[in-house]
């Protein structure tokens, strides 16, 4: 049965048993001369939930292991002997299986021909079988649930009570998330480890996974061009970008611009943040490589890519300005108006105000804001996909090309390659270093943060 | 003690004071003069950027196109008429050796090169007429067909010489003109770039984003009303705050890789899916939907709920009849801004496979898809003339709805601000 | 309505008292914790039908606090534990099976700010009602309004326009449509946390005739600052002082005779 009538079925047998709960309930309140604890609307609830959810969670059940269900029915046919033994063309063979199945016309392979109907049958078999369980399950929650239906039923705190359960739930999705990031990364970045000894990449100096030796993976495999592409293009040349910009424009447009310029001139900064870092590359790609290598060669330097570390890290400065700005921007603000009036009556000037007084007071939050950005611009991808290469070099000029650790871990996941090899599972390695310094920085800003704020309060 | 007691007052008017202070002046004018230009010189960034964009794509919105003279009158197409009216039509046409006739009557009314004029689907275009228009196949009439790319280039001053050239013929025989590329908008993805559309990417990107919003707004938001009204302050929601703080700021493709890992490793979930995309990407804009549905929650004032309570109503019901009504607008912001962020991704969307080559618009969310970013991606390659208006100009459609996004949340804020 | 009580004030109080008085809640040894802070020392109080009793005492001396235990609302608060007994018609409040929400209706509170909710005049009122599904058919709602409304001595000047948002009104009548919303759910005791402190002379006369009038229908208990008030409105008074109740009896003879050293002090104006 087709799922989305399933579900559209099951919805409207939750709505007829609200109705019939709801009746039950205005039953027992018209009979009785007490207030009645809960609404009957609330029985009506509770009379639906135990129809309804019980079922739902059978339903997304079924309908998960049903594919694996029918695919053992395929294993089990007679034709299913010619299969090849376990391996990338067996899974392929059943996929078209399964394409087949649903209604697909074509393939390579002409086991998968005979065998797509095995896989329909079960299909529909398993399909039947599973509506006819789930209509069951909705019957049987809902009778349990109209037979408690009475007046002095506390129906309006079971149902409060099932609320406050999907609040939980929906909260705990989010550590969810966190761990499952963990331990996805570390688990295949472990099997990573069992087959390159893990000083090999975080240590080796050669990395070149278009030629991977199987006896020994480890000697190409070495990640420490990427850390040093990563640093330079991101730690460096980007910061030597943003934070200029970024602090300055913060302090021009606390202490010196006119609050109408500030209104409107802020916003615009933060527009920088909200460009699709994709449009960001393809300028950088576009406009900004070929132009830095017109303008390097054009003053001497006899080899200059168009794909150069400048151009990414410049770009990708440019996007971070309003990291910096912004957060630079709320500490300068925080700092109390007494220690600049005060500054300022002695005679200082501004600008000696601002260096000498505003700029120390408002450094743990300036020195966050830096650590957050530069966490964020080590995690950007598109930028350096598109404007720098694959080139792994560990070089000091800024001119030539160099890769990171983000702009690998695409190229490394594209293409045909298997799920178990090396070459696959150096992106998940990547994933957990790159995570880990992410998280680190974000932690330390934070600190930073939180431990010298508290001297003003 | 005796020197500080002696000292004499400090002569503001000796030359060496007048000298200092005059540089201290000079210092402050520059110190203030940098500042500015960084201002300056940070939105002329974001200027130079949107002007190049719009530069280079306000051509991809348009298309040139040819009169091409096609004469069915002496020479007839050999097809049942019958057919035209039914869903077959497109293939009668094609079956009746459409396309060889359109190279043909391009080569006999402009020559040798003719055929060069005219884009590689010209055809569909007197296909589409002829459909429109049955009686077409018995007589003799001129057709508007989209050109090649080449000619295109040229019409815009640019490409090559004889092409140039070509223009300025065509030009004065009033079989050239320039307009509106609707089919820019409408259709999918192609080899040529004068027949490229963005629709099979747009449909995409709708079909994502309805994914990610049918997912993260209800935790996002039943999470912040968990973490502001239920829950205890003991560690296990400190743990719980301090992922959902650090997951802000995870960056964009370590998502990918969790997507790739769990939806469509352990899961088993199809590839390049909206709903895998989906899936990745409102996991990665929960956090800040929770994060803005806090503040805004925080906002509601403690009266309002005391005086809910004193009526005896229970703690649900505070929350959802007068705290989440009176928080909604700032949670609102925060999901459009979310949803924003959400639909300029690109690279953990390249990691679940969403960079195949897909010319059919995905008809659901179990289809292959792409997404508009991507699709901006996947043509940043081609180094064609024609391809960099049409990257330039579906830049321009994905800053358009952005901005249209990032408006409406500014507007929400303004407007449903309420100081209490 | 005169500061002084008079000959006449003094009264009436008398033969109110002489009449017979029906105990609607009762409290015996109730003392309230804020974490490892005692707020609330051993107090034991009656709270009558017909009657406005109030708490008086200086600022942080817990009438408040005592006031809040009468509806459980002290369950807000984390950290606050409560022991003793309070019983409402003679059932422990505090009790497993007390179901919070219907002794919320019928113990009604009215806060010191007045707190409208963010909707209509008229949904205002109805919300009480409607969560509780005190209105069976749809011509009852009305109803309901309108009668609140009437008590609460508000009727006439909203009855035009019972669209408007509440907040839209003067502080007094936010308050009396406070009262009004409180009354909707048909209460039997209404808690009034100094209602008066934040409105002007003119709106503070108007509610004490509105809490004169609401007397003969509910028991009320006023917990106010202001001793001449206290005076004016109550029948019953009690002193409250560092978290213990120090004396409790008829208004007149607490105002004109305390029978505690501490009580004539406050009442004389050397602390408060």
């Amino acid at each position: 049965m087709n799922p989305y009538a399933l579900l559209f079925l099951v919805a409207g047998l939750g709505v007829i048993a609200w109705l019939t709960g709801r009746a039950r309930a205005a039953r027992f309140g018209a009979a009785s001369k007490h207030r009645l604890h809960s609404l009957p609307g609330q029985h009506g609830l509770y009379v639906a939930m135990w129809t309804v959810i019980p079922t739902l969670i059978f339903v997304i059940a079924w309908g998960i292991i049903t594919p694996s269900l029918a695919t053992d029915a395929v294993l089990k046919a007679p034709q299913a002997f010619e299969l090849p033994a376990f391996g990338y063309e067996r899974d392929a063979i059943l996929n078209e299986v399964r394409a087949r199945a649903a209604g697909a016309d074509f393939g390579f392979y002409p086991l998968s021909e005979l065998l797509a109907p095995v896989y329909a049958q079960a299909s529909r078999f398993y399909g039947w079988l599973g509506t006819g369980i789930a209509l069951l399950l909705a019957f049987a929650g809902g009778a349990f649930a109209y037979t408690r239906v009475k007046a002095d039923f506390r129906a309006r705190t079971r149902v409060e009570r099932s609320v406050m359960l999907a609040l939980l739930v929906a909260s705990l999705i989010a550590i969810l998330t966190t761990l499952g990031i963990f331990l996805s990364l570390l688990f295949e970045s472990l099997r990573f480890f069992s087959m390159v000894p893990i000083t090999d990449f975080l240590f080796g100096t050669l990395w070149s996974p278009q030629v991977i030796d199987p006896a020994d993976p480890g000697a190409t495999l070495g990640a420490v061009p990427l850390f040093w592409g990563t640093f330079f293009i991101g730690a460096v040349i980007a910061m030597l970008v943003a934070i200029p910009f970024g602090l300055m424009s913060a302090i021009y447009l606390t202490q010196y611009a006119r609050p109408a310029v500030r209104q409107w001139m802020k916003p615009l900064l933060e527009i920088l943040a909200g460009v699709p870092t994709v449009v960001y590359g393809y300028f950088a790609a576009l406009t900004v490589g070929p132009a830095i290598r017109d303008v390097a060669v054009s003053l001497g330097f006899t080899y200059a890519s168009s794909e150069s570390a400048l151009a990414a890290g410049l770009v990708m400065g440019v996007m971070i300005i309003p990291f910096v700005s912004s957060m630079a921007d709320d500490s300068i603000a925080a700092v109390p108006r007494a220690m600049r009036d005060g500054s300022l009556a002695m005679g200082a000037t501004t600008s000696e105000t601002i260096r000498k007084v505003l700029l120390p007071a408002a450094l743990p939050g300036v020195v966050a804001g830096v650590l957050l950005a530069v966490s964020r611009a080590i995690g950007e991808t598109m930028i350096v996909v598109m404007a720098a290469s694959g080139a792994a070099n560990i070089t000091l000029n800024p001119m030539e090309s160099a890769t990171t650790v983000t702009k690998q871990i695409v190229d490394l996941l594209t293409g045909e390659a298997e799920f178990d090899s090396p070459k696959t599972l150096a992106a998940f390695a990547l994933g957990l270093t790159l995570f880990m310094i992410t998280f680190l920085l974000n932690i330390v800003a934070l600190r930073v943060v939180k431990k010298y704020r508290e001297a003003y309060e | 003690m005796s020197e500080l007691s002696h000292r004499a007052p400090t002569d503001w008017k000796t030359d060496a004071m007048q000298k200092r202070i005059r540089k201290r002046y000079r210092a402050e004018r520059r110190f203030r003069a940098i500042g500015m230009a960084a201002v300056v010189i940070s939105a002329s960034f974001l200027f130079f950027l949107l002007a190049t964009m719009i530069g280079n794509g306000a051509a991809g919105f348009m298309r040139t196109e040819v009169s091409l003279p096609i004469d069915f009158k002496s020479a007839p197409l050999e097809i049942d008429r019958a057919q035209l009216a039914t869903r077959g039509a497109d293939l009668a046409l094609a079956g009746a050796g459409l396309e060889d006739r359109v190279k043909t009557a391009a080569t006999a009314a402009f020559g040798a090169k003719g055929e060069d004029l005219i884009a590689g689907n010209a055809w569909t275009a007197v296909r589409d007429a002829i459909k429109e228009d049955p009686n077409l196949l018995s007589q003799s009439a001129h057709i508007w067909v989209p050109a090649s790319s080449e000619l295109d280039a040229a019409a815009d001053g640019g490409g090559e010489p004889e092409f140039r050239a070509l223009v300025q013929q065509l030009r004065e025989r009033g079989a050239l003109q320039s307009g509106f590329n609707a089919a820019f908008l409408s259709r999918a993805d192609s080899t040529d770039p004068t027949s490229v559309g963005i629709w099979g990417a747009l449909k995409g990107s709708i079909l994502t984003m309805l994914v990610t919003l049918l997912i993260a707004f209800p935790i996002g938001v039943l999470s912040a009303v968990y973490l502001e009204e239920y829950a205890p302050k003991n560690r296990w929601t400190d743990l719980i705050e301090v992922s959902i703080n650090n997951l802000a700021a995870v960056p964009s493709i370590i998502f990918g890789l969790l997507g790739l890992a769990v939806f469509l490793g352990t899961l088993g979930l199809p590839r390049s899916a909206p709903l895998v995309g989906g899936l990745t990407l409102a996991l990665m804009i929960m956090p800040v939907i929770v994060i803005a549905g806090r503040n805004a929650i925080k906002a509601v004032p403690p009266s309002i709920r005391d005086a809910a309570l004193g009526i005896g109503a229970s703690r649900i019901q505070v929350v959802f009849h007068h705290v989440i009504p009176l928080a909604l607008p700032g949670i609102l912001t925060g999901t459009i801004i979310g949803m924003a962020r959400a639909l300029g991704e690109t690279a953990p969307l390249l990691l679940i496979g969403m960079r195949a080559f897909i010319v059919t618009p995905p008809g659901g969310v179990f289809d292959p898809a792409t997404v508009l970013p991507v699709q901006i991606f996947l043509w940043s390659d081609e180094v064609s003339r024609g391809f960099i208006e049409k990257t330039s100009a579906a830049i321009i459609v994905l800053l358009a709805f952005l901005l249209a996004m990032n408006a409406l949340a500014i507007y929400l804020r303004n407007k449903f601000e309420t100081r209490w | 309505m005169t500061a002084v009580m008079t000959q006449s004030d003094i009264a009436e109080a008398a033969d109110t008292v002489a009449a017979q008085a029906v105990t609607k809640m009762s409290a015996r040894g109730v003392n309230v914790f804020y974490g490892e802070k005692q707020a609330i020392r051993d107090v034991s109080i009656d709270v009558d039908m017909d009657h406005v009793t109030a708490f008086i005492g200086p600022s942080g001396c817990g009438k408040s606090t005592f006031l809040r235990t009468l509806n459980r609302m002290n369950d807000t608060v984390a950290s606050a534990r409560v022991e003793g007994e309070i019983t409402l018609d003679g059932e422990n409040i505090y009790d497993k099976s007390m179901d919070v929400v219907q002794l919320r209706a019928r113990v009604g509170m009215v806060f010191q700010k007045p707190n409208p909710f963010p909707k209509s005049i008229y949904e205002n009122v109805a919300y009480g009602p409607r969560i509780h599904g005190l209105a069976r058919a749809k011509g009852d709602m009305d109803q309901i309004v309108e009668r609140s409304l009437k008590r609460a001595g508000l009727w006439d000047e909203v009855k035009d326009r019972l669209q408007d948002s509440g907040t839209a009104l003067s502080g007094g009548q936010q308050q009396r449509l406070c009262i009004a919303r409180a009354i909707a759910v048909d209460p039997e005791v209404i808690l009034m946390d100094e209602p008066c402190s934040a409105l002007d002379p003119i709106a503070t006369a108007k509610i004490e005739e509105l809490i004169h009038e609401l007397r003969g229908r509910y028991a009320i208990v006023i917990v106010t600052h202001n001793m001449q008030q206290a005076a004016r409105v109550s029948q019953r008074t009690a002193f409250f002082h560092l978290g213990t109740l120090v004396e409790y009896g008829e208004t007149d003879q607490i105002f004109t005779a305390p029978r505690q050293e501490r009580t004539k002090d406050y009442i004389t104006g050397r602390y408060g």
